[in-house]
């Protein structure tokens, strides 16, 4: 028991809580998911109170394991112990033998050597529970938050701050899934056929949110979303790597993130002002996940159609494989905008394409694709719209209509770092600032 | 050159509602204290005593009675001790500031132990 900390990986108690979760789950059913969450809490809070003292053991993990194992089976002899009248309601009481035995075996073999020889285990483990966690009995809108809780580690606290929410609230929305699926139908197995499908598809949507959420600029503090970030990445690897899961869609989503999350270092400057494609370093851009993200997105390109995740791969890889923002190849980007458009029409996604006409064919290229949009209601009330229309038009030497775009865009709701740029792009409009604005 | 013994009392319910991450970064400064002081040879070594559990022994009118132990009815217990060396209790205070046990919460019993010599000293 001499190790130092410096030898525990770092997140090593997030992650094994949430192997530990999935695995308590397995064991014990979907209906003692609060019971497995007590249990691996119990068992962290048990470290904290030897390894200070004591010492890191020399196996953590299986330490970790046994000490779940013992919090778990102390609660079942209690419940065990308890007559069915002194139960509280919602109580389950019958503990079969069966489970006892598996709770036993299951530290058996940890004790060996619990990271290597079970890593399939793991690896099923943990994308059973992602199952488990999107079932359909599950509210939609708690399915990331319950798999970033139960198969990430991450304690509700930590996920409020990232996700800038309150507490309370995000700790009733777990509680309110946790009853769902302690009410007996969702079963921890792999769903089949159709399902399957299905379910998959609600896991890829939830690790979508949960990667957003870490990825959304300038909200919730910058290191938990980082985690969140590589913790999606992580999750969807998985499932890109499984037998029971692997498919053109996981791979999209997985190159998505990948691509993405290269770009993390580069899009804050030092004052944490958030840069624009146009603006970032681009030696700071991370070429191994680059590197990963084609290899992923190679694989996604087998797809008879194109995901909504396939589309916006595409456009994050034509970012990453451009070397500066001239050498952009913007005729793809259209190609990419057009096939969003095909799976489903968006005044959004028009406005985005519009910004790729004008960089592949000018400004005024740009500008008709705009003023088929204008008067559409949502971009009406979007400060992007008359941003992104009065740049153009700046760009076309037209101040005074740009001037007026960007005073309507101010008068619309957007984020600070917005708010400062538009506002640096009007002052730009005036006719002392023209002669300068040409040659941006 | 003195050994003392620095009891820790923690706060029964420490950690219970902490994240896994606190947990694993609250472990790493503890252990990044004895270390230290195990790298400059004053930590003799350090245990933990089992949790909710132990026996007191008493005699009554020569009767000896044994009750479960510790008292627990107090929100403090001891967890455990570390055995420094040091050569004053200013010394072992020293040694005392840098450990997180009271940043958290808990307490720390500083003894000096009295080493007998033939003298009677």
């Amino acid at each position: 028991m001499t190790h130092g900390a410096h030898e525990l990986v770092e997140h090593l108690f997030r992650t094994e809580s949430g192997r530990m979760t999935a695995a308590l789950v397995r064991i014990l059913g979907a209906r003692r998911i609060e019971l497995a969450e007590e249990a691996v809490q119990e068992a962290l809070v048990r470290a904290l109170r030897a390894w200070p003292l004591a010492g890191v053991p020399r196996n953590p993990s299986a330490w970790l394991v046994a000490s779940a194992r013992n919090a778990a089976l102390d609660q079942l002899r209690r419940e065990r112990s308890q007559s069915p009248a002194d139960r509280e309601p919602g109580e389950l009481g019958e503990v079969a033998d069966g489970e006892l035995d598996q709770l036993a075996a299951w530290t058996a073999r940890a004790g060996q050597s619990y990271e290597l020889v079970l890593d399939d285990e793991i690896a099923d483990d943990t994308l059973q529970m992602m199952f488990l966690c999107c079932h359909p009995d599950v509210p939609p809108d708690a399915r990331a938050t319950l798999i970033l809780k139960t198969v990430g580690g991450f304690h509700v606290s930590e996920i409020a701050r990232a996700y800038l929410a309150n507490e309370g609230a995000i700790a009733q929305r777990l509680v309110r899934a946790k009853q769902r699926l302690a009410s007996g139908g969702p079963s921890f197995e792999w769903p089949s056929g159709r399902e399957l499908v299905e379910r998959l598809d609600a896991v890829l949507e939830a690790l979508y949110l949960a990667f957003n959420e870490g990825y959304a600029a300038l909200r919730g503090e910058e290191l938990l979303r980082a985690d969140l970030m590589r913790e999606a990445l992580r999750l969807a690897s998985l499932l890109a790597a499984h037998p029971a899961t692997r498919g053109p869609k996981v791979d999209a989503l997985t190159a998505l993130m990948c691509l993405q999350a290269s770009r993390s270092r580069a899009r804050v400057d030092d004052r944490g002002n958030v840069l624009l494609l146009e603006d970032q370093d681009r030696a700071l851009w991370d070429q191994a996940l680059i590197a990963r993200g084609f290899r992923h997105l190679e694989r996604a390109m087998v797809a008879h159609e194109l995901s909504e995740y396939h589309v916006e791969a595409g456009l994050a890889a034509c970012h990453a494989a451009a070397p500066s923002f001239a050498e952009t190849r913007w005729e793809r980007i259209v190609f990419f905008y057009d096939a969003a458009l095909e799976r489903a029409d968006s005044p959004l996604v028009r406005l985005n394409r519009a910004v790729a006409i004008a960089m592949r064919d000018g400004v005024w290229a740009g500008l008709a694709e705009l003023d088929a949009l204008d008067g559409d209601p949502q971009l009406a009330r979007f400060y992007l719209f008359f941003a992104v229309r009065g740049e153009l038009l700046r760009r076309a030497g037209r101040f005074e209509r740009a001037a007026a775009d960007f005073e309507r865009a101010l008068e619309l709701p957007c984020s600070a770092p917005e708010r400062e740029l538009t506002q640096r792009r009007r002052a730009a409009c005036r006719p002392s600032a023209a002669s300068r604005a040409e040659s941006i | 050159m003195n050994q003392y013994l620095l009891l820790l009392h923690d706060q029964k319910d420490f950690g219970n509602g902490l994240s896994a991450d606190e947990i694993q970064r609250i472990i790493g400064e503890y252990v990044a204290w004895s270390e230290r002081l195990r790298a400059t040879g004053k930590l003799v070594g350090g245990q933990k005593l089992r949790d909710g559990e132990g026996r007191i022994v008493r005699e009554r009118q020569g009767k000896t009675t044994v009750t479960d132990g510790p008292y627990s009815e107090g929100k403090e217990v001891i967890g455990g001790y570390f055995l420094v060396h040091a050569e004053s209790y200013d010394e072992a205070l020293a040694l005392c500031k840098g450990n997180p046990h009271t940043k958290y919460g808990g307490t720390i019993e500083l003894r000096c132990i009295d080493a007998m010599d033939e003298s009677g000293g």
